[in-house]
């Protein structure tokens, strides 16, 4: 039932436009004034938000795919792995615009100041080989396995994800979204890690 | 020592805050209202247009210097939607969703150590205390954006001259409630419960320094620090104590909740000071809410966040990067 539903030619078309949904709420709310009190700030937290949202369940495609032997997810998941990208550079652009009002020299100057900041931005960094490589002749052109092994990064920038996180919201020692993400992702991580010892 | 007026006051009076507040505003109420003037007085006075949430709190424009901010207020929705009050949860919509369990009748404050007179004072005579004014501030948090209220009440140096503090005491503490019935997250590990604050006495005894009850000419919305908080408007935010329910003075400085959590981020003075950064961040820029638009600059911030001629004498000659 699911593999049939993965193979249908709706199946990508109908992730993407969800995987817009955060996107399209924030334009919306945007215009409508709804952000609340700090539309900046909203934003700014709204966006770093999905972007480790899309980033978990990019990581749960390949264990919920050995699960339960819908083996079709593995179509999703370049899609996937480029709205990761693609989220994290509507967060960059939130923080130069929104949060830096575009002014380079005070960004050259927060980011010391803000390790994390440097962190976010060293993820988001990863992330560019990752999505430039993400067509099918770039895995041809590398070989397979030295593309996986490129593309093996993506656990990096979830724990570069989670320490940006981490490191955020310690300035108010307010810990418990980080430590339900840093679960989530170590429990992701964790089975990949015990797939490879275990074989 | 007055008989505690929530005593004798009828049950159907105090269990309704808002009936109980608009009975006291009105007279009708089984207290004597010295210090108040009468609505009749207030509707000619009052310059802020009423939000029309809560019962309406009388006040005449402060006359104290630089107490009414020239700058555009902040909509109601905004002061009373956007707040830090972690007792009620760390989300900024939080406290405003949350903080309607909190009680603020019946409601006393402890006035304790170093005074001639300690004891405990009911809300009905703080209110009753001094007459009440309106005072408009600019409010600057430490996390880089600021607003612009329009408080009601009256110097807190007025209660302190009440209370008569002894030669001995140097500090003034403001302990805030740290009820975990009404107040959810009170209890998490973020920062020592109950959350307390502390000034200096010449900075308490400043004019300035304010004892807020209400905003917009009404009676404080609880997310906003009910049913009395501080106001220092030179100080980042997190200074002006909410919801107090304990004054107590000191000969040392007091610890106070932000600097036990993080001393080498928050220190005790927290003056807003452009100057000075806060060590993960800067602190001379600032997004007026409502009025600095989501894509546009921020604004510089102020030394003393403005308020440099009235309280700049407080620090004369202090090293206020090492005094922060």
């Amino acid at each position: 039932m699911m593999q049939r539903a993965l193979a249908s030619r709706l199946a990508k078309p109908c992730v993407f436009l969800l995987a817009l949904l955060p996107l399209g709420y924030w334009l919306t709310a945007l215009f409508q004034d709804a952000l609340g009190a700090n539309p900046a700030e909203a934003l700014l937290r709204g966006t770093g938000l999905w972007t480790l949202r899309m980033l978990c369940v990019l990581l749960l495609v390949s264990p919920l795919r050995e699960a339960t032997g819908w083996t079709l997810l593995a179509r999703m998941r370049r899609m996937l792995g480029l709205f990761v990208f693609f989220y994290a550079l509507v967060h960059f652009s939130a923080y130069v615009w929104l949060d830096q009002s575009g002014q380079w020299e005070d960004i050259a100057l927060d980011i010391p100041k803000r390790p994390f900041i440097l962190i976010g931005l060293l993820a988001l960094l990863l992330l560019f080989p990752l999505a430039l490589t993400s067509f099918n002749a770039a895995i041809r052109w590398m070989g397979a396995a030295r593309w996986r092994s490129l593309h093996r990064a993506v656990y990096l920038v979830a724990l570069l994800a989670i320490l940006h996180f981490f490191w955020m919201r310690s300035g108010k020692r307010n810990f418990d979204e980080v430590a339900v993400y840093a679960a989530i992702i170590g429990v992701l991580l964790a089975w990949r890690v015990r797939r490879r010892f275990s074989r | 020592m007055n008989p505690q007026s929530s005593e004798i006051t009828p049950r159907h009076v105090f269990e309704g805050r808002r009936q109980a507040l608009r009975r006291l505003l009105s007279g009708t109420g089984a207290i004597s209202l010295g210090g108040l003037p009468s609505l009749g007085a207030a509707q000619v006075l009052a310059p802020t247009p009423k939000p029309g949430k809560l019962p309406p709190l009388p006040a005449k424009p402060s006359a104290v210097a630089g107490a009414l901010a020239m700058d555009k207020l902040t909509a109601y929705k905004d002061a009373s939607g956007y707040n830090n009050f972690y007792e009620f949860g760390t989300d900024k919509s939080d406290p405003a969703a949350n903080a309607h369990t909190l009680k603020t009748t019946p409601w006393s404050v402890d006035i304790e150590g170093l005074v001639k007179k300690p004891g405990r004072w009911a809300l009905e005579d703080l209110l009753a205390l001094s007459p009440m004014e309106e005072r408009i501030y600019r409010l600057r948090c430490v996390e880089g954006w600021s607003m612009v209220i329009p408080w009601v009440g009256y110097s807190v140096a007025e209660l302190i001259k009440r209370v008569e503090p002894l030669g001995s005491a140097k500090y003034v503490e403001f302990v805030t409630l740290a009820d975990p019935k009404t107040m959810p997250f009170v209890g998490s590990r973020t920062l020592d419960w109950p959350y307390a604050e502390g000034l200096r006495m010449d900075e308490a005894m400043h004019p300035m320094t304010l004892l807020a009850f209400g905003m917009y000419g009404e009676i404080l919305p609880n997310q906003n620090g009910a049913p009395l908080r501080l106001v220092v408007p030179w100080k980042y935010g997190f200074k002006s104590a909410k919801s107090i329910v304990k004054i107590r003075f000191s000969e040392r400085q007091p610890a106070t909740a932000w600097n036990k959590a993080a001393p080498q981020e928050y220190g005790f003075y927290s003056n807003v000071n452009p100057e000075v950064d806060h060590p993960r961040w800067s602190q001379a820029t600032e997004r007026r809410l409502g009025e600095d638009g989501v894509f546009g600059k921020k604004r510089k911030t102020l030394m003393f966040n403005g308020y440099e001629a009235q309280v700049g004498q407080l620090y004369a000659g202090m090293d206020l990067k090492k005094f922060y």
